[in-house]
């Protein structure tokens, strides 16, 4: 309870309270969140259960009736008879794990070789600082698919189907470590040649010791912000590889292979098969977004 | 001080300092040598440094800022590698290639005290894990209740309330993170802490009482201090011995008193001079002409020709010797023979 009471007394805690953005953003992110975990429970139907499909339930509009079954599909359904709202659910719980573990993978390897770079500094420093500037030069998503590419022939075909998922992270997360290198890397420089790191040079702390004891937790701050937006970024760039059809394989669709699934009926008059998991990815990678912003200007001391 | 140091009996120096000089390589990267030109450019910040410390004394370094006594408190404690001579605890080098073993030991026994105690303590850490530290590094206290009690002991050693140990160093004022710095310094129990600035950072009214502190400290643990400082007034309050350096070089060695009341070198007695004092009034005063030389480039000679009131030919070529006089020792042709 002690500790519940100081958190709520904290800094961030209060600009929390007094940033409506940023409570309807957790709010909205949380709702999105939850929903996706509690798929099974939530979702009126199981998509991915072709014995529970009904090719004639096809194309039935939101809230209508469908003309044969009498089936109500709250939010209409795809070609293949699946229940939107439910594809959504399943599809939001692919998004999200696919974002939340390529930004953990970016992070744990960024902070590794920023801490590196800035701690050791010399070649290792160059060399690691150049490397990043090189894939900085890059678009991020060009980089996701080129790394993607490369993986997907390294892998036998029969493994490519249980592999897609993984190999889609570290390729998200591969073209994302940069950032976290780089302010871990300026933000160790700083650190370093602080007093306490002497203090604790003359007690003989051991560097892996020093390293992650003392300066870790010091320049967490700013990694929290990255990696919040970069929550976002990764989700996108999941449905953007997705919706290019490099993503996710067919049998488990995320957001964005919805979406590319909606766009071929949008002209056709089908809208709900588009415009729903679009709106559900904005709603996400806004929220998210927001949350980031407002934890930036939060743990920024300048803005306050 | 301890006893003996009071009455004047000889004892071996706990700490010594022979030859020590640390040069410092400026020059810009390999590859920018070789495309813009320029060569090698260094920087001699001690040069030549003689000095030993006995236990229970407290001998001050003073100096202007750029004078090198940084660098001999960070050599001191083995921040920094001498580029040649060498600081001797009790007979072993601290930048020596002894046994892990008894390096580690020795190490135990120097402890050091930073000028900045906003900046010394990791703000992310509790002030019993900040203190409790050392005692682990060196494996003193495996048992995680003797070391708890420990820490409460240290913190009431220096005047805070053991319960203070669950709280984070912002919550306290600079004085009070100082004692934490002191408390972290004791725990490894040391007899040899290097003071680096210990009050330059604190309030008037608090630099008081974290020099009676560590001078009851010396009292009850019989410690050995090198003092750093460039306050004056501090360093009459706490030294046994001072040493003034110049541009790295130690131009004046005496004890505390002598030094306050017949300083030898031009460069001491203007220092001296410069400090505002009532019991001066009406005396001539030597004052303080031009600036701290540039140390990439010193002037050749006694370094302190360019600004000496009593400068003579030889003085801007010959390096003057060491010469002792008394209990002090002085780096200046004035004192020469003859």
């Amino acid at each position: 309870m002690n500790r519940f009471a100081r958190i709520w007394d904290s800094d961030v805690a209060w600009s929390f309270r007094h940033s409506p953005v940023a409570m309807a953003a957790a709010f909205m992110a949380l709702l999105i969140v939850l929903a996706a975990a509690l798929a099974p429970l939530i979702a009126p139907y199981d998509p991915f259960n072709p014995a529970t499909l009904n090719l004639m339930d096809g194309f039935t509009p939101p809230m209508e009736p469908n003309m044969i079954s009498g089936n109500v599909y709250w939010l209409g359904t795809d070609n293949q008879g699946r229940d939107i709202f439910s594809t959504i659910l399943y599809g939001a719980r692919i998004s999200i794990f696919v974002g939340f573990s390529a930004v953990v993978f970016a992070m744990v390897l960024g902070i590794g070789l920023g801490l590196t770079a800035g701690w050791r500094g010399g070649w290792v420093d160059s060399a690691l600082m150049r490397i990043a500037d090189i894939q900085l030069s890059f678009p991020s998503i060009l980089i996701a698919l080129l790394i993607f590419g490369i993986a997907r022939g390294l892998i036998p075909p029969s493994m490519r189907e249980d592999l897609a998922i993984w190999v889609l992270i570290v390729s998200i997360g591969l073209a994302d470590w940069v950032q976290f290198a780089r302010v871990v890397r300026g933000a160790t420089l700083v650190e370093k040649n602080k007093e306490y790191i002497q203090a604790a040079r003359v007690i003989g702390v051991r560097p892996v010791r020093m390293v992650l004891g003392h300066i870790l937790p010091n320049v967490m701050g700013p990694v929290l912000v990255i990696a919040t937006i970069s929550l976002a970024l990764a989700i996108i760039a999941e449905a953007t590889l997705s919706f290019l059809g490099v993503g996710v394989p067919p049998t488990q669709p995320s957001l964005g292979t919805l979406i590319r699934i909606g766009q071929g009926f949008l002209f056709s008059g089908e809208w709900w098969i588009l415009l729903f998991p679009s709106i559900t990815l904005l709603a996400l990678a806004l929220s998210v977004n927001l949350l980031g912003d407002w934890l930036r200007d939060a743990l920024n001391p300048k803005l306050r | 001080m301890t006893d003996a140091a009071r009455n004047g009996e000889p004892a071996p120096p706990l700490v010594e300092v022979k030859g020590l000089r640390r040069v410092f390589d400026l020059s810009k990267p390999l590859l920018n040598r070789l495309l813009e030109g320029g060569g090698r450019v260094s920087l001699t910040a001690v040069d030549g440094v003689d000095f030993s410390i006995r236990r229970g004394e407290t001998f001050a370094l003073v100096g202007e800022s750029g004078s090198g006594k940084s660098t001999i408190a960070k050599m001191a404690v083995g921040l920094l590698r001498p580029s040649a001579g060498s600081v001797t605890i009790d007979g072993i080098d601290v930048a020596g290639k002894a046994s892990a073993d008894t390096q580690r030991r020795m190490r135990r026994r120097i402890q050091m005290i930073f000028q900045d105690p906003y900046a010394s303590l990791n703000p992310r850490w509790r002030v019993h894990a900040i203190v409790e530290e050392p005692i682990k590094a060196f494996g003193m206290l495996p048992d995680a209740k003797e070391r708890a009690a420990r820490v409460g002991e240290l913190l009431s050693l220096v005047g805070l309330d053991p319960r203070d140990g669950q709280k984070f160093p912002h919550e306290f004022s600079g004085g009070q993170r100082q004692r934490i710095a002191i408390a972290r310094a004791l725990a490894s129990e040391p007899n040899f802490i290097v003071c680096d600035e210990p009050t330059s950072a604190l309030d008037v009214s608090v630099q008081a009482q974290v020099l009676n502190l560590l001078r009851e400290l010396q009292d009850r643990l019989g410690l050995t201090y090198l003092f750093i400082s460039h306050n004056l007034a501090v360093v009459r309050h706490v030294a046994t011995r001072v040493g003034v350096l110049y541009l790295g070089r130690l131009v004046e060695e005496a004890p505390a008193r002598e030094l306050f009341s017949d300083p030898k070198h031009p460069y001491t007695r203007m220092l001296l001079d410069a400090v505002p004092d009532i019991e001066m009034e009406g005396k001539e005063r030597l004052t303080i002409a031009g600036e701290i030389p540039n140390p990439v480039n010193p002037p050749s000679g006694c370094h302190f020709n360019p600004r000496c009131p009593f400068v003579m030919p030889h003085c801007k070529t010959v390096v003057p010797p060491v010469l002792d006089r008394g209990n002090a020792r002085v780096r200046c042709h004035l004192f020469a023979e003859g």
